[in-house]
């Protein structure tokens, strides 16, 4: 459930980077004042980690298809929400980079989406308190996982939706879309949550300690000053985008020939058969361009 | 198997390429990934029924391309492996806005069709930008970059160690599903169960951070401070400020100027 660059708009991109941004640079910061740089290498090894265990695809019982674990919720069970976060927004960096997996623009609201939800809300406000402090491995912490792996897929897959929506540029009705991605989500939900839980357990019983939480988490105003600045951002794009109209409603009215129903006739042919006969002139023009430069690169070469 | 193989020969590619010398891979990260970013901006910002003004932006990857020694062929085949989830969403524009809004002759074409169409050549803009920037700049560029941009050093670095590990940690996953595989007599295959791969999650992870701990202990040996420095001077050159001048102010035309609509109404009325 990766976003991509296609279906959003700068102003969402811009607002999801701004809000990311701010949770790494929160985060950096918190590792770097409560351990020792010790975590640096640690939580990049660790990050590693993530992308070896989403190799790892196993049979989903009851459907036949097969699937691969996130790894937020477990990096955060084990390491703390800041370690965990830093952990998955790098791993999405690279996805982001070398697979090409959602694109640069999204990459603030994947860091979002498949990121903060599990490290920053189903961590710290469902699986702790239901555990508590206690490192047991019984029904409690299995009941937990699942009930934060659940939920942070949940608000990871209305993220998508509403990421969607803002942008404008799918046309899928709101209800449509959410009542596609929500139950797909809760059974991957409960898969990840199970897969999560007994990771957990069995790290546990190899005698593995996790790094307590540091205490007197600033939520509150991590929270606020997220909201603030990814609102200022998105606010800032959009108020931009709408300045902004003139050559964009001058370049609509040449591609579709004037908006509202097209009439047959002479003048509404050219008008409408022009920007296709221009558009595969440019691309021909542009491939042809391309070839014959990289002819000379090699020939230089 | 399955995707391990994929992922190494995906970023073994890339990395092999982004070591070439080409007057692309010259240029300063720092110019490469800004003008990417404006070059995604530029293209997302383009209201949704737009398809013949995008196509004069495919001119930025196709020349990146070519002069960085980028065969066309890897960057089209990233394309179509990443495209099913922008294809999914995508396809139900035309479901949904069927009020026609271009006749080509007698043949009514949808808005719906229209926007999936600008979806598919968005998103084939943007993911072999990103490609193209990867293979031209290598991870390490891009990182550097990042930090001289004013990404926490930490996050730098942090990406540095994920990269180095990710190929040992790959083959480590996959010499633990082959063991796997050889002692389930056929159980079970082609994949795990949820049991199974639990535990199998489980003794990677301690594995890792076993690996992480001596990984940790050989750089404090080395005098790992945690930052990362390194003899490279990176400055910008006349030619960089150069590129990115030309580049940003041509995707600034070419975001307000049609040139497809014009030389087709160029070539259209001529006809007549």
């Amino acid at each position: 459930m990766h976003m991509a660059d296609a279906l959003i708009s700068p102003a969402v991109g811009g607002a999801f980077w701004a809000a990311s941004l701010s949770a790494i640079a929160y985060s950096s910061r918190k590792l770097k004042r409560e351990t020792d740089e010790k975590l640096v290498p640690l939580t990049g090894v660790l990050a590693a980690f993530v992308f070896a265990a989403q190799m790892i695809n196993f049979t989903i019982p009851g459907t036949g298809s097969s699937g691969h674990i996130g790894g937020g919720l477990l990096l955060a069970i084990l390491l703390g929400p800041h370690a965990a976060f830093i952990a998955m927004a790098s791993v999405l960096v690279v996805q982001a980079l070398f697979f090409a997996d959602g694109g640069l623009l999204a990459l603030g609201c994947n860091i979002w989406n498949l990121g903060f939800y599990s490290c920053f809300v189903a961590y710290p406000l469902i699986y702790r308190p239901i555990t508590g402090n206690a490192a047991g491995n019984g029904r409690k912490h299995v009941f937990a996982a699942v009930v934060s792996a659940i939920a942070a897929l949940q608000l990871g897959a209305f993220s998508v939706v509403l990421q969607t929506m803002f942008s404008g540029v799918s046309e899928l009705p709101f209800k449509v879309f959410f009542s596609f991605m929500q139950p797909v989500h809760l059974a991957i939900g409960i898969v990840e949550g199970a897969v999560t839980a007994g990771a957990v357990a069995y790290i546990r019983k190899a005698g593995w300690h996790e790094n307590s939480l540091p205490a007197g988490l600033a939520y509150k105003r991590l929270a606020w000053g997220i909201i603030a600045v990814a609102l200022f951002t998105g606010g800032a794009l959009s108020w931009f985008a709408s300045t902004l109209p003139d050559g964009l409603e001058w370049s609509i009215e040449r591609t579709t020939g004037g908006s509202g129903p097209a009439a047959s006739g002479a003048g509404e042919l050219a008008a409408s058969t022009a920007p296709i006969v221009g558009g595969a002139i440019v691309l021909g023009a542009i491939l042809a361009a391309g070839f014959l430069v990289s002819m000379l690169m090699k020939k230089n070469a | 198997m399955l995707k391990a193989g994929h992922l190494n020969f995906d970023i073994t590619a890339l990395d092999r390429l982004s070591c070439a010398e080409s007057p692309a891979h010259r240029l300063d990260a720092r110019v490469k990934l800004l003008t990417a970013v404006a070059f995604i901006v530029c293209v997302v910002s383009f209201p949704k029924h737009e398809v013949s003004g995008l196509m004069q932006f495919f001119l930025y990857p196709v020349m990146m391309a070519a002069v960085g020694g980028i065969p066309f062929g890897l960057v089209a085949r990233k394309v179509i492996v990443v495209s099913p989830f922008a294809l999914m969403v995508g396809a139900f524009n035309p479901f949904f806005d069927t009020a026609p809004a271009v006749s080509i002759g007698s043949v009514a074409i949808s808005g719906g069709w229209l926007s999936f169409a600008s979806i598919m050549i968005r998103f084939a803009l943007t993911v072999s930008t990103a490609v193209i920037l990867i293979s031209t700049t290598s991870f390490h560029g891009v990182c550097r970059a990042l930090e001289q941009l004013g990404a926490p050093a930490a996050f730098a670095t942090q990406l540095l160690v994920l990269y180095r590990y990710l190929f040992v940690l790959g083959d480590e996953s996959r010499r633990m599903l082959r063991a796997f595989e050889a002692r389930s007599f056929g159980e079970g295959a082609p994949t795990p169960g949820m049991k199974t791969v639990s535990h199998l999650i489980g003794a990677l992870f301690l594995r890792t951070v076993s690996r992480a701990g001596r990984i940790h202990a050989a750089m404090t040996a080395r005098g790992f401070d945690g930052e990362m420095r390194t003899m490279r001077q990176d400055r910008i050159r006349l030619s960089d400020a150069l590129f990115a001048a030309l580049a940003i102010s041509a995707f600034v035309v070419m975001r307000t100027m049609n040139i497809a609509a014009i030389a087709g109404s160029l070539v259209t009325e001529g006809a007549r």
